[in-house]
């Protein structure tokens, strides 16, 4: 008996996505599980009930029926206390839940018997990350809040050269590098902005960098460290959160749009771009504020709405970002959520185990059981390594690069000079003692290993073996030497001349052979 | 050449020199071809290794080798000093027949012990001319003794005319001659016994440790001034200073672990140059000493360029063994993670760029041809895909390459350290198929760890990681890998190429 797993059409008003799409059904019948939706449920989004029915879902009629049907209930937005009721014990919902917020939910959602896994609690571990629907959400926020921000704004993103005149580059200001600054910033410096990016964690400076932004460094005394578990930032010190504002301050009139993403697990978002700052903007410069759900960023934020100050400054607090983008966004929570069942299939039987020893299971389950499991035991492992503090390699000034180039190269000039005394002083001794035919030989032997040095310095580090065979090869130039002993009247010295002769012919044969075998596969693609 | 004759011997020299002059000068016979060949021969060489900066040029660079060679061995028997033409020529064709069966029957992975056993032979070669030199000076001195006007033949001949001078500095000759072709031989026989697996590859202290060495090379000098200064019986002497140098070989390399065998490899490499030179001098043969020479260098370039790439001392790692801890090593935090071939391809199938970082695992599991076929499945499907080298991958200087290049992968995709360190940050997947110490970022972040400053490879900037090795465990090193506990880190536990093959049907 497959377990079915059944996508409800979402309630509340606007959202257009939904929890299972054609191609993540057909992932989850890989599984081993059937698989069910709401008529309609996907038409926001672009999928229509046929596309479903041709993925082989079944397409029930409303909501009761599906419920009725299923025994995994799969939604994108928490609940509402109507459809919770419906839910009978032993189901299981997942969805985002927001347990934190939303403590009645959870108590009703205990009262019912129904297991909850919630979206939103996936731990941010490596491993979880592929159904991390915070994630996923945050990336399609932050591209769309680029896109919100262009499509207000009354100028190019790019600067550019042209016939009728020069056009400066948007600069833009994302402050909060998490998924969807970072997210707002790939797609804001691909539009060709200039991009000043901001966070609390030091440690994201690198990835900010990576991105193609300029990462705003405050000078701050002992730079706090403002990661806390799970790579999520936690509230500042009002000494660091003052000086904050006076660099956002700074920086207010010379930006064109200023993305918001600031947000504190758990807390309202903080205020970081007051109404001041606003005011010292120029007109026509856009706020997109991506925290308006939980109170905005800005001073001026009136959640789902867009609304325009009284120097032009458009201030967007839309909420439904990720909705906006509703065939990309359900495509990415579908995947999750069927990352999710995977997790919860791990015999690929269309056999649900709840394992409560997983931590990502257990992270992400809020009720289980009729128990309240939330919050979860703080996880293992932290997210982002803590930053270890970093110099920041000093400038050298052109005067002092000149000055240790100066001092490199009398350092150089005077060992090369030394080693050469040294050597002359090594050969003038050898050639008191030693007889004036041996000191002509010498002088080869010196000039050879001349020549040796440069002409290996050349050699290719991938022929480094067919080199060693090859000189393998020449060395046995030794033959030379057992030749001209081998006619040797001695029998002793023709024995071991003969002997010298046949391992040096080994050598040689086998050497350069060797050697044309390898090169030989050496070839290009 | 030398071709002056003894009249211009020093009053109150050996009256026994002019004895022998009569029979020498019959016996000098022109040079002039010999000589020309030999340049010619030299600057062969000289092109042959010169030609090695490329792959397309190196095709070329052996048949200039073995031009060389074949010139030199051509002038030297119709030249001045040989003899017995017949017995020459059979041993050359005994010994060509079995090179040429070891050349072509050798496998790519057992160069090393290939390499290593080529380089005893010409350490022994090299003992037997050094020991027939004092034969022959023995005879020489002993017919000027006796007063004797024979003309002598070959080699004799060239003694035969030499101040006593030139007679003392030959002595120093044949015995550094003698002492570096007796280390390499038998530092060669113990390499290739540890490289095929013959004797085991761990690292063996002699009772006395590097004082019995010590002691063995003092007693080698003693004696090398004994022979020299012609005291007592001086074939003797020689037997013992080869003896010594055998057993010093035979400790050194011994008390040598099997990951540090490239630095050995290229030692001996530069040892038996530097013996070919020595026989030169004694031969007072330019050739010799030019190849000689080169060789050497070589063999010294390798080994030096082997000891930076483990950020270690030559001393130290021919000494043997890591340098003591200078502290307590960093704790590592997090597991080691298991992953199955399934989640691999899923990776593989989603990554756009692949790095792949073999070691001398992936040629202990003949992995090669797996690694290859998975390369040209995933090249095949549109991804970039590249493989990086560290210099000290595998038991052999450039090992790696000649087993990829066996395998048939392109070798413009596989590239030295250096040139793909930076890219690792824009890397997807890694997948470690056999290293551990080369990718241990232990020695950049950790200055108490052995290896620290050790340039690695920084593979755990990429995406994600995968390291195919047979089971929890240390480097050659012995020391933990934290890379394996990094959160983008998998471990991919099994033989590499039944890991690796596992793969293959899964990558689409």
């Amino acid at each position: 008996m497959p377990v079915k797993i059944g996508a409800l059409k979402e309630t509340t008003e606007g959202e257009a996505r939904v929890a299972v799409t054609p191609s993540s059904a057909a992932h989850l019948q890989k599984l081993g599980h059937e698989v069910l939706v709401q008529s309609q449920a996907g038409l926001g989004a672009g999928f229509s009930d046929a596309q479903y029915e041709r993925a082989g879902v079944t397409v029930l009629p409303d909501a009761q029926a599906l419920i009725a049907a299923a025994d995994i209930v799969v939604k994108v937005r928490p609940p509402a206390a109507a459809e919770l009721d419906r839910l009978q014990a032993g189901q299981t919902l997942i969805s985002f839940f927001y347990p934190g917020q939303n403590t009645d939910l959870l108590d009703r959602a205990r009262d019912r018997g129904v297991n909850v896994l919630a979206m939103d609690m996936v731990p941010r571990i490596s491993r979880a990350q592929k159904m991390d629907a915070l994630s996923s959400m945050a990336n399609i926020a932050g591209y769309r809040a680029v896109i919100e921000a262009a499509n207000n704004f009354g100028r190019f993103f790019t600067g550019q050269v042209t016939a009728a005149g020069k056009v400066p580059p948007a600069k833009v200001l994302v402050v909060g590098a998490g998924v969807a600054g970072l997210a707002a910033i790939g797609a804001a410096t691909s539009l060709g902005a200039q991009v000043h990016a901001f966070d609390v964690r030091p440690e994201v400076a690198e990835q900010i960098e990576s991105m193609g932004a300029e990462f705003v460094y405050l000078d701050f005394q002992d730079a706090q460290d403002g990661s806390a578990t799970g790579g999520y930032a936690k509230p500042s010190s009002p000494e660091f959160a003052a000086k904050q504002l006076e660099k956002f301050r700074e920086l207010a009139p010379d930006m064109d749009i200023v993305i918001t993403t600031a947000l504190i697990p758990g807390r309202p978002a903080p205020k970081l771009w007051t109404a001041d700052m606003v005011a010292m903007m120029k007109p026509g410069s856009v706020v997109v504020d991506l925290a308006a759900e939980r109170g905005g960023n800005c001073d001026l934020t009136v959640p789902d709405q867009r609304i325009v100050s009284d120097n032009g400054v458009i201030v967007i607090g839309y909420t439904d970002f990720p909705s906006r983008m509703a065939a990309q966004s359900s495509e990415l929570y579908g995947n999750n959520v069927r990352h999710m069942i995977a997790d919860l299939t791990p015999g690929k039987n269309g056999e649900i185990v709840h394992n409560m020893d997983d931590d990502v299971i257990r992270g992400a389950t809020v009720t289980h059981g009729g128990d309240i499991t939330y919050p979860p035991p703080p996880p293992k492992v932290q997210a982002i390594a803590a930053a270890k503090p970093r110099e920041r390699a000093r400038e050298l000034t052109p005067e002092e690069r000149r000055a240790t180039e100066i001092a490199a190269f009398r350092q150089q000039t005077r060992s090369q000079v030394g080693m050469l005394a040294a050597g002359a002083a090594v050969m003038l001794l050898i050639g008191l003692v030693a007889p004036a035919s041996f000191l002509s030989h010498f002088i080869v032997f010196v000039l050879a290993c001349f020549i040796g040095f440069t002409v290996i310095w050349n050699v290719a580090h991938s022929l480094h073996t067919p080199l060693m065979a090859i000189t393998n090869a020449i060395s046995s130039i030794v033959i030379v030497g057992a030749l001209m002993q081998i006619g040797s009247g001695s029998p002793w010295v023709m024995l071991l001349a003969a002997l010298a002769v046949l391992m040096t012919a080994v050598n040689i044969f086998g050497g350069f052979l060797v050697t044309r075998r390898m090169l030989a596969m050496f070839q290009k693609s | 050449m030398e071709t002056t004759v003894i009249t211009t011997a020093p009053a109150g020299a050996d009256p026994v020199v002019s004895h022998a002059a009569p029979g020498i000068v019959e016996a000098l016979p022109a040079y002039g071809f010999t000589t020309a060949a030999y340049v010619v021969a030299a600057v062969l060489f000289i092109l042959s290794l010169g030609g090695l900066s490329g792959q397309e040029s190196a095709k070329r660079a052996v048949w200039y080798g073995i031009a060389g060679m074949a010139l030199a061995v051509a002038a030297t028997l119709v030249g001045p000093g040989s003899g017995n033409w017949l017995l020459s020529l059979v041993m050359i064709a005994v010994g060509g027949a079995g090179g040429y069966v070891l050349a072509t029957r050798v496998q790519m992975t057992d160069m090393p012990q290939l390499v290593a056993a080529m380089h005893s032979l010409v350490g022994l070669a090299a003992v037997f001319i050094g020991l027939n030199a004092q034969i022959e000076l023995g005879r020489v001195v002993r017919a000027r003794l006796n007063g004797a006007s024979d003309v002598f033949h070959g080699f004799a001949a060239v003694l035969a005319h030499k101040t006593p001078a030139e007679l003392a500095m030959l002595k120093v000759e044949v015995a550094l001659g003698v002492f570096i072709g007796a280390v390499t031989f038998t530092g060669s026989i113990v390499a290739y016994g540890k490289l095929s697996g013959k004797i085991d590859g761990k690292p063996k202290k002699l009772r006395g440790g590097h004082m019995t060495n010590l002691g063995a090379a003092l007693a080698a000098l003693l004696f090398t001034v004994l022979y020299v200064a012609g005291i007592g019986p001086a074939l003797l002497w020689l037997v013992l200073i080869l003896l010594l140098a055998g057993f010093i070989g035979w400790t050194l390399i011994m008390g040598i672990g099997g990951a540090d065998m490239p630095v050995v490899v290229s030692m001996l490499n530069s040892y038996s140059g530097w013996a070919a030179a020595m026989i030169g001098f004694t031969l007072s043969n330019d050739l010799l000493i030019v190849t000689g020479a080169l060789v050497g260098s070589s063999g010294a370039i390798l080994s030096y360029i082997m000891c930076r790439a483990m950020n270690r001392s030559f001393i130290s790692v021919i000494l043997g063994g890591f340098g003591g801890e200078a502290g307590p090593a960093m704790a590592i935090e997090g597991e080691q993670v298991a992953i199955d071939a399934e989640g691999v391809a899923q990776a593989l199938n989603d990554a756009d760029s692949v790095v792949i970082v073999p070691g001398y695992g992936m040629a202990v599991a003949q992995a090669q041809q797996s690694v290859s076929e998975l390369t040209r499945k995933l090249r095949a499907a549109g991804k970039s895909v590249r493989f990086a080298i560290h210099p000290v991958a595998g038991r052999l200087p450039g090992h790696m390459n000649v087993l990829l290049a066996e395998a048939k992968v392109p070798y413009d995709i596989v590239l030295e350290m250096d040139e793909i360190n930076d890219d690792f940050p824009d890397t997807d997947v890694v997948i470690v198929i056999g290293s551990n110490d080369i990718v241990n970022p232990a020695a950049q972040d950790d200055p108490n760890s052995p290896i620290a400053g050790m340039p690695v490879l920084e593979v755990w900037k990429a995406k994600n990681v995968f390291v195919s090795k047979r089971g929890q465990g240390t480097g050659y090193s012995g020391i933990e890998n934290p890379l394996f506990f990094k959160e983008n880190t998998r471990m991919f536990y099994g033989d590499a190429k039944k890991s690796v093959d596992a793969l293959l049907p899964m990558i689409e």
